[in-house]
């Protein structure tokens, strides 16, 4: 269904690509994990996905979404597919919603020009009781304020849900809640999948998060993907020394007392290219040859080590 | 067992509202305490109560068996020091690091060298000489918040409150962090108040621990109990609520 082919993004003023060549799939009623910390170009993936990437950004590549070129797309064609083909649902709902809007106004619009304001208007009704808001004929006449984080997160997916989309990019969707709304949302996620059969991109920098929900996982360090795999064999036998490092330094409630093993060092920013393997700085395991030039994506993993 | 934080029926009203209610905890002398909760729970406004951002409405806080009400704030500051999230709000963006610290020692400790503890702080949270000469915002997210625990160090404090001090970092370097906090708590002389949403980091990073709900502290005890066998409801829900995967 999506299939990011090749592609790559840079940025104006920057040592090295933010996006280096990277390819990606998602099929129809897949959830895939797109993992990575700050600078990994993970959320740059997700608006590229949206046709949203910087005007003065120098891309090469190729993004497929069921056969349509989105880098191609006039504005229009974009519209369409952001609302029907793939809607965003942002990390924080209180940045994403207006404070002055009715949520029934919200959801409104987004339809009103294809089917009408009143058929909107039922439909959205009709979306607040598919994500699980009690009293939806009420919530249309809410605003914002009165209604809580998790209620928010709700009416954000709500809006993503709208154009029947085909796939939904969720970027750090839980990432701005309480732990308790978070497992609510994780929840209903899941069980919108079960449902309506949409796939899903879930962008996070929680690798244990991304575990709960995630089919296949695609780890990114600094722009490049390093690792991927199912799921349960990334966890269970992660294969790049980043994935297995970053494992490690997650804290658990199961390792009580314990620190966790740090990495050394940081992910470089955009200024900063360091040559060949990207993760060679701060790698245990860090050879010659890993300087020498960067480690191709052979058999879902990135690094010299893993093919010896 | 000496006390280095005494807190006893802490209360504040907004309104109608009461963001902390009759709460109360002891953090032992070179000790750490957890004080676990959502938003709303009253922790933050908790913290602010002890830095005397705020005043309570009743209750009483010791540090080191004295008064907070009676004291001054250079005084106060000398006994308790915050890290926040983000310390971009509260570095000086003109101030290059060593000049920050510099400043800091010149308040409190007017008339002694300040060159040698400067070097000593930066030595201690592990910042070079680059790092020493950078303004705040050419650092990264976890230099920044090293500067900003050697900012509240220098001061030589009994208790040092950290606010989601480590919520903001990336993974990889929020184990650094933590292992630096396990580092300075290990040498000696201070000891932590941990606030924070995150379970696992209070599981690795403290002895003891508070629940907060809706201002009050639901549940405390000993961290390895809590997390291990929690007795109040809420606290099992936000057990439960951890991400974990099944493999």
């Amino acid at each position: 269904m999506l299939e990011i082919d090749e592609l790559a993004v840079r940025l104006p003023r920057t040592a090295r690509p933010a996006i280096d060549h990277i390819s990606l799939t998602v099929a129809a009623n897949e959830t895939v994990g797109l993992v990575g910390e700050s600078g990994s170009g993970k959320s740059l993936t997700a608006r590229a996905v949206l046709g949203l990437l910087p005007k003065d950004a120098q891309i090469s590549g190729e993004i497929r979404m069921d056969g349509a070129d989105v880098l191609t797309m006039s504005p229009a064609g974009l519209r369409r597919h952001r609302t029907h083909s793939a809607a965003m649902i942002y990390q924080d709902p209180r940045a994403a919603l207006s404070p002055f809007r009715r949520i029934g106004d919200f959801l409104a619009e987004i339809l009103r020009e294809e089917i009408g304001a009143k058929a909107a208007r039922s439909r959205a009704v009709e979306l607040l009781e598919l994500v699980g808001l009690s009293e939806p004929e009420r919530r249309v006449r809410q605003y914002p304020h009165e209604l809580s984080g998790g209620m928010l997160q709700r009416v954000v997916i709500a809006a993503a849900l709208a154009g029947e989309p085909r796939l939904l990019l969720a970027d750090e969707p839980t990432t701005a809640l309480d732990v308790t709304t978070q497992a609510e949302i994780i929840g209903l996620l899941r069980d919108l999948r079960a449902r309506m059969r949409t796939g899903m991109l879930f962008i996070t920098h929680d690798l244990e998060l991304a575990a709960t929900i995630c089919d296949r996982v695609y780890v990114m360090y600094a722009g490049r993907i390093v690792e991927t795999g199912l799921t349960r064999r990334l966890f269970a036998e992660p294969r790049h020394p980043y994935t297995s490092g970053l494992l490690a330094a997650t804290p658990r409630v199961s390792a009580l007392g314990t620190l966790p093993p740090a990495i050394p060092g940081r992910p470089p920013d955009l200024l900063s290219a360091p040559p060949g393997c990207r993760f060679a700085p701060r790698c245990p395991h860090v050879m010659d040859s890993c300087t020498a030039a960067a480690p191709p994506l052979v058999d879902g993993v990135a690094c010299v080590k893993a093919e010896l | 067992m000496n006390i280095d934080l005494e807190v006893r029926g802490l209360r504040k009203r907004y309104g109608t509202f009461t963001a902390v209610d009759e709460v109360s905890f002891d953090l032992a002398e070179g000790g750490s305490l957890g004080l676990v909760g959502e938003s709303g729970s009253g922790k933050t406004t908790t913290a602010r109560l002890l830095l005397g951002l705020e005043r309570a409405d009743a209750g009483r806080v010791l540090v080191a068996g004295r008064p907070l009400a009676t004291l001054g704030r250079r005084d106060r500051a000398r006994l308790i020091q915050i890290v926040f999230q983000d310390p971009l709000g509260s570095l000086d963006p003109r101030l290059a690091v060593r000049e920050s610290l510099t400043e800091v020692l010149r308040l409190h400790f007017p008339g002694e060298p300040s060159a040698p503890r400067v070097a000593e702080l930066l030595d201690r949270v592990g910042l070079g000489p680059r790092e020493a000469a950078a303004l705040p915002r050419e650092l990264s997210g976890g230099q920044r918040q090293r500067v900003a625990i050697a900012r509240a160090l220098a001061v030589r404090p009994r208790v040092l409150v950290l606010d989601e001090a480590v919520a903001a970092l990336d993974v990889s370097v929020q184990a650094q962090i933590l292992g630096l906090l396990a580092e300075i708590r290990a040498a000696g002389g201070v000891s932590y108040l941990f606030i924070t949403h995150d379970l696992a980091v209070v599981g690795c990073v403290t002895d003891h621990v508070a629940v907060m709900r809706r201002g009050r502290i639901v549940e405390s005890g000993p961290t390895a109990r809590v997390l291990t066998a929690p007795e109040h409801e809420y606290t099992r829900l936000l057990l439960d609520s951890v991400p974990r995967h099944a493999f």
